[in-house]
């Protein structure tokens, strides 16, 4: 367990992901099995333990410490299993330290009422690190930066194998991966057969403004002879497969999400795997906003009203492989055509096409960009004719060229201490923008953020809060604020719709800090009425 | 009996004791300012008088210049300073060079204010000496039970072990310029380790007044002129330089071959902090007193009534409660959490 907590903590603090992977593939290579598949299945997200929720561990914490100073440790740290493993008092002579197997096994075996017990005698015998690698273990997700891409590639570096290879049999293995182990380092044979209806990693796009050649700006390089120009859905990015009668659905990180949208299993006609964006139909027969898709991606399953009320369909805009051909190394163009051809056979509910955005120059796309005609189009792809199907982000290929985001003027009105790695400075901050009340202007919260500043900025942001707090509710500060008082953020957002669940009766998406305008008054801030106004 | 509020209370400039018109640790230039120690956020410049040890007094000459009081009252600790009835001592805080707690006694009554300091053993200034008091008045900058900072002994060998674990790398220490920087040097030495350590130019007159004060720090030795072409020597492989925190991020440590970075400071208990400072090494080395040594001390003096400065005055009043002691927040502004760390 000793030497999985110290793996731990070097991948949490090495920013460089190159030399993260080498610390990994370090630790696999030094590390015997079973121990090292049970680590490598925790870091890449496939060890299924029986979660201990986080309830459990907090009540286990407030048998060893007063809750209220638990709490004051938990809201400054930000970090569950973080804030025990250094507040949970050391018994010296404890038990002796258990293995990272034991652990897994030990979880794996309990029955709920005994795993509070197992896990306080191990944390009584491990060191701090130790304790919090137990703590992230036992909760079922490490969070510790390091993706389940990463976890592979360590692991192919390990033999001569690329790690396409580990992925296409990745579905069907399963740790320690004793098998796995043998067949990188050279002792045996590729384990499983390919699982039907596996995942295949899936191709990425740059962000494409302001410019994607050095010097030129995008709309000046964009010849319809090179690329292909097709919007940018703003739904969940996702690949449908069916293989020997096995249909699966995936996210773009391989997540099998199959379960949660049962109406995508229906026999649809397809044979082959196809990649494309899945989108919820509103009432109208069009893509609605992502904020449906939304509500439904949280849920595992999902009940048969449900499924009906906010139908899912996905926009198909490539084909990887049809009829057990291989279709990856074609160029777009000839994939594209299949994949014409191929959707009108299908359910038209189920999977229609991304269709082809026609442009005779750039000018008349850069247009066509700034003002979609549907609220579901966050921008354009533009990918080049040319292009074969790469795993990950492959240079020079296709390019995102999203539409310029609203920017609303707001009053910081609350901050909260950040979690994660902003956890200790006060980097959560909910802004407002003013509203007539019977009393007055009033300034009413539209919003929340923790994105868009410096680490320089997030100084002075957390000085600003410390110094302006007028109040205090648990871990939320309440600030300083009026028409002479008070911080402007210029708030950069995606879009914004009505919503019944939030105060204003507005939510935007993905609000970030543009700029922070430390030299405007606070009563110069934007009105809700302005806000309401850009409801598409 | 004098009421303590009448001896010292908290103002926006800081401590103040009416008997003797003067601040302790003044955020604004005041006419009489009892100074507890060098760092920039408790010792300024431009009051009139400044009543310090001459430790702490040759330190801000030091960073401000000659200039930066019209009149030093050096006082030693264990002497006492009387204005009227009211008598003035300054003792050992243990957290850097010169750095003092202050006792003010008048009429029977005792206060003294800890200003920053630490319980473990510093090889590098006096030990802070606990003293009956009626009103303890504490910092509490690690007031909270997750920091438990671990043996500095313990984490100068993790910097040795990574140094020999790659010596293509240099080894970058970020340490705050007055204490921190000198106390890792000391310990290193005290670990064995006696190459010349490489020091940022803006530590060498403080490291000079250590070697004033009979603090050996050892062969050091200047940062390579980055306008030298950078090549394996200039570049400084497996060895060890100290800078203060924000030289690290910038151009000037481009000059180092790889650089590991690494940060000893109280903060680096909280991986989170340590990553979001970009750290590879973090070296939880704390001249503040941790969450048990705070309320070690507490217990140990065992004062009437406990005030609380600056910090998480809220978990250190929280604990007092606990513990049946009476005790207040001042929350006293001005003074920055990442300062002395």
């Amino acid at each position: 367990m000793q030497t999985f907590a110290e793996l731990l903590d070097r991948l949490i603090l090495t920013p460089s992901r190159q030399a993260r992977v080498r610390i990994l593939r370090a630790y696999l290579a030094a590390t015997p099995d079973p121990d090292r598949g049970w680590a490598l299945a925790a870091i890449a997200g496939g060890l299924k333990l029986p979660g201990l929720r986080p309830g459990l561990i907090r009540t286990l914490a407030s048998t060893r410490l007063d809750p209220v100073l638990f709490s004051l440790s938990y809201d400054y740290v930000g970090d569950l299993a973080e804030t025990v493993s250094l507040l949970w008092p050391a018994r010296p002579g404890a038990n002796r330290t258990p293995s990272l197997s034991e652990v897994v096994a030990g979880l794996q075996s309990a029955a709920p009422d005994e795993r509070a017990q197992r896990l306080e005698i191990w944390l009584d015998s491990l060191s701090v690190s130790g304790r919090y690698a137990l703590l992230k273990l036992s909760s079922g997700r490490l969070r510790i930066g390091a993706s389940k891409r990463l976890a592979l590639q360590a692991a192919a570096e390990l033999g001569t194998h690329p790690i396409e290879e580990i992925e296409e049999i990745w579905h069907g293995l399963s740790p320690p991966y004793e098998d796995l182990f043998a067949w990188l380092e050279d002792r045996g044979q590729r384990p499983g057969e390919a699982t039907p209806a596996g995942f295949r990693p899936v191709m990425l796009a740059h962000a494409a403004a302001p410019e994607f050649e050095p010097g030129r700006r995008l709309a000046d390089t964009i010849d319809p002879e090179i690329y292909a120009a097709e919007w940018k859905w703003d739904g969940v990015r996702i690949q449908l497969v069916r293989e020997r009668d096995v249909q699966r659905l995936y996210t773009r990180t391989g997540e099998d999400v199959t379960d949660a949208f049962p109406e995508l299993m229906d026999e649809i006609g397809l044979t082959g795997r196809m990649d494309g964006e899945l989108l919820i139909r509103g009432p109208d027969g069009e893509p609605a906003p992502f904020a449906e898709v939304q509500k439904r991606l949280g849920r595992r399953t999902i009940s048969v009203r449900e499924a009906a009320r906010r139908p899912a369909f996905i926009r198909s805009y490539d084909l990887l492989d049809s009829d057990g051909q291989d279709l990856r190394l074609l160029p777009f163009r000839e994939r594209r055509e299949r994949l014409e051809r191929l959707v009108p056979t299908l359910r038209p509910d189920r999977i229609d096409l991304s269709p082809l955005v026609g442009f005779s120059g750039a000018g008349e796309l850069e247009a066509l960009r700034r003002q979609p005609p549907q609220p579901a189009i966050e921008g354009l792809m533009l990918k080049r004719w040319d292009s074969p199907y790469m795993a990950g982000r492959p240079a020079g290929q296709w390019f995102k060229w999203k539409r310029d985001p609203c920017l609303i003027d707001a009053v910081m009105m609350y901050a909260q201490r950040g979690h994660g790695r902003r956890s200790g400075a006060f980097s959560d901050f909910t802004f407002g923008v003013w509203t007539s009340t019977p009393e007055g202007d009033r300034l009413t919260p539209v919003g929340k953020t923790y994105f868009g500043f410096t680490d320089e900025e997030l100084v002075r942001l957390d000085r600003h809060v410390r110094e302006t707090t007028v109040d205090r509710f648990g871990p939320v500060h309440s600030l300083a604020t009026g028409p002479h008082q008070g911080l402007v953020l210029e708030v950069a957002f995606d879009a914004v719709q009505r919503s019944t669940r939030h105060r204003s009766g507005l939510a935007m998406r993905f609000p970030r800090i543009h700029r922070i305008r430390w030299d405007k008054p606070a009563g110069e801030a934007d009105r809700l009425e302005t806000l309401a106004a850009m409801i598409p | 009996m004098i009421r303590p509020e009448d001896l010292l209370h908290p103002t926006p400039f800081g401590l103040y004791c009416p008997p003797m018109d003067a601040y302790i640790d003044p955020v604004r230039s005041v006419e009489r300012a009892i100074v507890t120690h060098g760092h920039s956020d408790h010792a300024r410049a431009g009051h009139l008088s400044v009543l310090a040890t001459p430790e702490t007094l040759a330190a801000m000459a030091i960073r401000y210049g000659e200039g930066f009081t019209r009149v030093r009252q050096p006082a030693a600790y264990g002497e006492s300073v009387s204005v009227g009835e009211t008598r003035l001592t300054l003792l050992p805080a243990g957290h850097v060079l010169g750095s003092a707690q202050v006792l003010v006694e008048h009429k029977g009554l005792r206060m003294i204010c800890t200003g920053d300091y630490k319980r473990r053993p510093d090889p590098t200034c006096v030990p802070f000496e606990p003293v009956a008091c009626h009103i303890l008045i504490s910092e509490a900058t690690f007031a909270l039970p997750v920091f438990r900072h671990p043996d500095p002994e313990v984490e100068i060998r993790r910097l040795l072990t990574s140094l020999a674990g790659f010596p293509e790398r240099t080894h970058l220490v970020g340490a705050y310029a007055f204490g921190k920087a000198q106390r890792v040097i000391r310990l290193l030495r005290l670990a064995g380790y006696d190459e010349p350590i490489i020091v940022h130019g803006a530590l060498e007159g403080l490291n000079e007044l250590y070697e004033r004060f009979d603090v050996t720090l050892g062969p050091l030795e200047r940062v390579p002129d980055a306008r030298l072409k950078r090549s394996e020597a200039s570049s400084r492989p497996g060895r060890i330089v100290i800078a203060p925190p924000s030289a690290m991020r910038t151009r000037w440590a481009d000059r180092f071959a790889d650089p590991l970075l690494a940060f000893a400071s109280g903060w680096m208990t909280i991986r989170q902090r340590a990553r979001a400072a970009g750290v590879e090494l973090a070296l939880a080395i704390s001249d503040h007193a941790d969450w048990l040594e705070l309320t070690q001390t507490v217990s140990e003096i065992n004062p009437e009534e406990l005030w609380i400065t600056h910090g998480r005055d809220d978990a250190l009043a929280r604990w007092a409660e606990l513990e049946g002691r009476r005790a207040r927040p001042l929350r006293l502004i001005g003074y920055e959490e990442e300062h002395g760390e």
